[in-house]
């Protein structure tokens, strides 16, 4: 299981070619790459704020809790945070597991708790300022699913 | 106790972390006496359903005790992912 913060971008491509490599045991990886959204064409960049002391325990927690619930074989969670420009990744979570549907759902519920439950927060800078995005009750919502 | 802001919490406060002394026994109490301080603290406490605490990194509730606690941080709902 491997859980980096960092504020460098990564190869997305490059990190799902080495996830899990010559394990023999695996029969499904599922990736999901979350990448910075410019809807209206203004956005100057995307600053993600995070809080250093708890970020890497409470996504290690969340991972562990995906753990004890599926099957899996591997677990890659990277999550940026700084400035970052349109198009640029922000995070990505990879799972491995011997069949599919473990792999799906783990990755599933990996994002819905990263969205809500580890300490990151997003303030888009576009032409006319700067605005904290706020969290979605429907992201709320999605947890109790699990 | 060290007190941590993130996101909007510390733009209006103005400050990203402060050394606190308080016999606050819980969150709430804690939050009472911030806002007695200033205008700015009022400001950011003015609606705790929009606050999220978490007690030693951990996330808690603002009933919580704060016995034992050495950093409390408050911020608005997370958005990772």
């Amino acid at each position: 299981m491997i859980v980096r913060v960092q504020s460098d971008v990564f190869d997305a491509g490059a990190e799902l070619n080495s996830f899990a490599q010559g394990r023999h045991d695996i029969g499904a990886v599922v990736s999901f790459t979350g990448v910075v959204r410019d809807t209206k064409g203004d956005l100057q960049e995307m600053l993600i704020e995070h809080y250093p002391g708890m970020t890497q325990g409470a996504i290690s927690k969340i991972v562990q809790e995906a753990v004890q619930r599926w099957d899996l074989a591997d677990v890659l969670v990277i999550h940026r945070y700084g400035p970052l420009k349109p198009g640029a990744p922000i995070m990505m979570v990879a799972t491995a597991s011997a069949h599919r549907a473990a792999a799906f759902e783990a990755a599933d519920f990996l994002m819905d708790y990263l969205k809500s439950r580890a300490p990151f927060w997003k303030k888009e800078i576009t032409n006319d300022g700067a605005a904290w995005v706020s969290a979605k009750d429907a992201d709320e919502d999605a947890l109790t699913r699990w | 106790m060290n007190v941590v802001y993130f996101a909007w919490v510390r733009e209006r406060i103005g400050l990203p972390q402060e050394t606190v002394t308080s016999d606050a026994a819980t969150v709430n109490d804690l939050i009472v006496e911030l806002i007695a301080r200033e205008e700015r603290y009022a400001a950011a406490f003015a609606d705790i359903s929009a606050l999220r605490v978490a007690l030693d990194q951990e996330l808690s509730d603002f009933d919580a005790s704060l016995a034992g606690v050495r950093e409390v941080a408050f911020f608005p709902p997370m958005t990772g992912g």
